[in-house]
């Protein structure tokens, strides 16, 4: 797999656009993965009683699943050294169906003598940002 | 309220957590993660590695063991159910690969409240051990090679929040 010539980027540069969407599975899977299991996050009663409109994502899984667009990029999931976010709103899942977020990754810094880039992620759900100053430093 | 008591406090080396090839696929999968290196064993080692690369937010699990030492203890006084995750950081010293054997110093180091929500910070410092080694000396300087640094915030909402 090839890896991006940082000579060849600018700031401001889209390195990718991606949809990630999620069901009620996909939160149950990660939950077993993670060992995450909050029942806020599978079960809507639990999730109602805590003041939510139902079952939410584990922002973990949001973290998660928007910065595989930057490790492919990357071609190297090593190349990621440093990853922020910050929860802003929650992914609601509803049942059935499923909750689509749109991500983008933008070119926000370059530091060619350290050899590494960040990568700024916007991550939204229905035009709202569900993480703030999402933020990936990748060692090219 | 969280206890403000609990500033400031550091807990010893925990009881290693040993990365399987396994639980590197199936975390991978439930976060989407594609690139071969997860999944391939050739492929990682091609990029270098010796096994398989964890994606970047795999650390979670290990430092989410570590967390709730502090998380579950009653005297901390954290309604786990009127937690929400405020923010979270990763930073990579070296990519977690299978076969590391890997325990976490807890550090506490911010607690503050106000009106009815308190903001915990925590930060757990990842060391690789030697797999000889099934607990770190809570003597020794270091517990092994820095491998990671992961940094949480949690906001609890008070009973009237």
């Amino acid at each position: 797999m090839s890896r991006p010539d940082i000579a060849a980027l600018a700031v401001g540069d889209v390195i990718g656009t991606r949809t990630v969407t999620f069901d009620r599975a996909d939160l149950v899977r990660y939950a077993g993965a993670s060992g995450d299991f909050n029942s806020i996050h599978w079960n809507d009663k639990v999730a109602e009683g805590a003041g939510l409109p139902g079952v939410i994502a584990h922002g973990m899984l949001t973290m998660g699943s928007v910065v595989g667009l930057v490790s492919e990029w990357a071609g190297d999931p090593g190349a990621v050294v440093d990853y922020q976010t910050r929860f802003t709103k929650p992914v609601e899942v509803p049942n059935p169906g499923t909750a689509s977020i749109e991500v983008t990754a933008t070119i926000g810094v370059i530091d060619a003598d350290a050899g590494t880039v960040r990568v700024d992620l916007a991550v939204t759900v229905d035009g709202a940002k569900v993480l703030g100053r999402t933020q990936v430093l990748v060692r090219l | 309220m969280a206890n403000a008591d609990f500033e400031g406090r550091v807990y010893p080396a925990n009881a290693p957590y040993s990365v399987g090839r396994e639980k590197i696929r199936e975390f991978a999968t439930a976060v989407g993660a594609t690139h071969p290196a997860h999944h391939d064993l050739v492929a990682a080692r091609g990029l270098g590695y010796l096994d398989l690369v964890a994606p970047p937010t795999f650390a979670v699990i290990v430092a989410q063991r570590a967390e709730s030492q502090y998380i579950s203890d009653p005297a901390a006084d954290i309604d786990f159910s009127r937690v929400v995750h405020a923010d979270e950081r990763f930073t990579h010293h070296r990519p977690i690969v299978a076969g590391d054997e890997l325990t976490t110093v807890l550090h506490v180091d911010r607690i503050v409240s106000r009106g009815a929500i308190s903001m915990v910070t925590t930060r757990c410092e990842i060391y690789a051990v030697p797999e000889s080694v099934e607990v770190p000396s809570p003597e020794a300087e270091s517990p092994g090679e820095h491998v990671a640094t992961v940094t949480s915030t949690l906001a609890i909402r008070g009973e009237d929040a």
